[in-house]
């Protein structure tokens, strides 16, 4: 192999006699290397800032050692004993035990909370007995189930079994409106307190409506920019582009005294005499005024991608199809609108997305019935304070998002992305 | 787009119907920022529009909301408007404090988003860079992610790394909001940008220093102010992360709105987005000038 090597004079070389391949490969990679040194500061930025924290979410959402953590005699006799094991004494002893240290560091409201979230009512029953944990003496099992007859019950230490593994799948079964029942399978919560699926359906279908509505009233419009002159359509592209360009809050705010009760549109209708003063019509504060205000502000997300597309539409397809024969329907209908494809599912992806995970507006004009999955993470996380549960949800959100993000990036691609 | 000699009635009824439709439509665009601006100068604490403002009764129209803005929280609201009047509003006014804070939390945010996206962006160009589409995804993502999963991370992973409550924490979270605005406006411009214009300055003897701040950045400077200008809007619309990152005196615009229009809202909130709106307006002319340099710049006629 050597000769052959030596034999081939010709071969190309760098003017520093290293092989032309080798050169170039070398000169290639530093090239590369550079493009990445450009890039590397801002990655390293929004991996810390951004990728990191959702990744901690994540894990907050299969990990919690509230229990674990703080009954820790408790958590040793559930590892040791199996499955189905009658609590005997050394059980209860460990309780008593655990109970007594856990009032101590004033942990017991806690773990108490994270037994609740598992099996309701039972956070009282935890902060009583952690009050007298102090006076209990042997035998513990009698002396726990004095204090409360619900010690002794098969559900409850099942319940402390389950949340005694640090690591749990059961608040995506929360979310999914599901739970871990006594035998360890797992079952549906009554259809009446099924909250989490229901708000789920209500997310993804009132997305689907908004986006919907912005198509249709997006159509129209993005074509008549593309079609007229650009003078004219610069100059109404404006009127796309000044809510674009306007404070979310300060939209919400103009929809709000719009359709209040007492609000523009409901007064003008009694001035117009079309509705009786007391036949308001209710806007707000429901399904209606969250679709209202998203719509209007989700509009602009569909025209601008439809508008790029349209304004690159030649006209004299439509122009030839109508020569041919078509009317000026079919023309629309068979030479158009397959061109506008493109533009069409790039702004309803990205309406559909940016939808899905909207939390302004449905929280201040929603009311209750305009609620969506967002709200639902934002009361876990400022009022019920069940963040793990709040973060189960936010990872089911977010599978959703990055699905369709995905989508759009194989389908539109990110880097041709365009703001106005 | 006129109608073709060739066109039937029906077709001349259509185009009249869908330039009504397209006429609706815009006005469902504009007429809510628009009704806002009469409504902020009420003079009753009403959402909507008075008697004697349909009237154009002078009686009808008042300052008095804009004047709450810069008086609700100050501590001698009514002494004389001299100097020692103004400098109470200025250190206690609610509003006057919170703009403050959004000034400061978007001035910071904006710098460093737009610095490392613009860096960021000019490696994405290159067509050698490695692993590009991966990268831009990612880089592009805080956009995508709905806002309420990145405020619950960030509230978990500022509450383990003591950042919480502190302006740095909002900073890096706005600045996180505002860099793929500033990705995609700036690699939007370097699409057009001629690679051979950078070649000739470093034949001609141009450190590559030199040649990024005398040819390369004066021909994206467009894309980066305008990309500037996204990553500040955003970041002094943002309310989500401030409410959950954010302590409970550092108070900014949008969040003030917020706990305004949930608490008790009156038309200060409105006089508040009027002034919004106008800076909107002031920032949307500002970008229109740049696209036309920027186009200008590139040789392509405004047509």
């Amino acid at each position: 192999m050597a000769e052959i090597a030596r034999d081939a004079p010709e071969r190309m070389t760098a003017a520093d006699g290293t092989p032309l391949k080798a050169a170039l490969a070398r000169a290639q990679g530093r090239a590369r290397r550079r493009a990445f040194l450009l890039v590397a500061p801002l990655l390293v930025f929004v991996l810390a800032s951004f990728v990191i924290p959702i990744g901690q979410m994540l894990h907050r959402s299969v990990h919690n050692p509230v229990f674990s953590a703080n009954m820790p005699a408790t958590t040793a006799w559930f590892g040791a004993n199996p499955v189905g094991t009658e609590p005997d004494e050394a059980a209860f002893a460990a309780l008593a035990a655990d109970l007594a240290a856990a009032a101590e560091a004033r942990t017991i409201g806690a773990v108490g909370t994270r037994v609740n979230y598992e099996m309701q009512g039972t956070r009282s029953l935890f902060t009583s007995a952690g009050r007298k944990a102090d006076d209990l003496e042997a035998p513990f099992r009698a002396a726990m189930l004095d204090l409360d007859r619900r010690w002794g019950e098969p559900e409850l230490w099942n319940t402390m079994r389950n949340v005694s593994s640090p690591y749990t799948a059961n608040f995506y079964l929360a979310a999914a409106d599901r739970f871990r029942d006594l035998d360890g399978g797992i079952s549906r919560v009554a259809p009446e307190r099924q909250v989490y699926l229901t708000l789920f359906q209500r997310t993804f279908l009132l997305s689907a409506l908004i986006t919907a509505i912005c198509l249709l009233l997006g159509f129209p419009i993005a074509h008549l920019l593309a079609t007229l002159p650009l003078r004219y359509s610069n100059l109404l592209m404006i009127l796309v582009l000044l809510p674009f360009w306007t404070s979310l809050l300060v939209r919400t705010t103009a929809w709000m005294a719009i359709l209040q009760g007492q609000g523009v549109l409901n007064n003008a209708l009694v001035a117009l005499g079309v509705i009786g003063d007391d036949g308001r019509i209710a806007l707000m504060y429901n399904q209606a005024g969250t679709v209202i205000a998203m719509t209007h502000i989700l509009l602009p997300f569909m025209v601008l991608p439809l508008y790029s597309v349209m304004r690159n539409i030649n006209p004299s397809y439509v122009r030839a199809a109508r020569s041919l024969g078509a009317s000026s329907w079919t023309a629309f209908r068979r030479v158009y609108v397959p061109q506008t494809l493109p533009g069409v599912g790039a702004g309803a992806l990205l309406c559909f997305i940016l939808a899905v995970g909207y939390y302004i507006t449905p929280a201040l004009v929603g009311g209750a019935s305009g609620q969506l999955i967002s709200n639902l993470i934002a009361f876990h996380m400022q009022n019920s304070l069940n963040w793990s549960l709040a973060a189960a949800l936010a990872t089911l959100l977010l599978a959703a998002v990055l699905l369709l993000y995905w989508v759009y990036d194989r389908l539109v691609g990110v880097d041709n992305m365009k703001l106005g | 787009m006129a109608l073709p000699v060739y066109a039937t009635p029906l077709e001349r009824l259509w185009r009249w119907v869908y330039l009504a439709i397209c006429a609706l439509v815009f006005l469902f665009l504009i007429a809510p920022i628009l009704i806002i601006i009469p409504l902020s100068f009420n003079a009753e604490p009403y959402f909507t529009f008075t008697e004697k403002m349909l009237r154009l009764d002078p009686e009808g129209y008042s300052l008095r909301w804009y004047d709450t803005l810069l008086t609700m929280g100050m501590a001698a609201p009514d002494a004389p408007r001299d100097a020692a009047w103004w400098s109470d509003s200025w250190r206690n006014a609610a509003w006057v404090n919170a703009a403050k804070n959004s000034l400061i939390i978007g001035f910071f945010a904006t710098i460093l988003a737009t610095c490392l996206g613009t860096l960021a962006a000019l490696g994405l160009a290159r067509p050698e860079m490695p692993y590009r589409r991966t990268i831009m995804a990612i880089l592009i993502s805080p956009m995508i992610v709905p806002i309420i999963i990145t405020a619950t991370g960030l509230f978990f992973f500022y509450s383990m790394t003591g950042l919480a409550n502190s302006y740095l924490g909002i900073i890096l979270a706005h600045a996180t909001l505002g860099i793929p605005f500033v990705i995609i406006t700036v690699t939007a411009t370097l699409v057009g940008f001629d690679q051979s214009l950078n070649r000739a300055a470093l034949s001609l003897g141009a450190s590559p220093t030199r040649a990024f701040f005398k040819v390369t950045m004066p021909l994206i400077m467009p894309g980066v102010i305008s990309g500037a200008l996204f990553a500040f809007v955003t970041s002094f619309d943002e309310v989500v992360v401030v409410l959950f990152v954010a302590a409970h005196d550092q108070q900014t615009i949008p969040r003030q709105m917020w706990n305004g229009i949930r608490e008790q809202i009156s038309p200060a909130i409105l006089a508040v987005a009027t002034i919004l709106v106008v800076i909107s307006i002031a920032l949307l002319t500002v970008l229109e000038l740049l696209r036309r340099r920027s186009e200008r710049l590139r040789g392509l006629s405004p047509g």
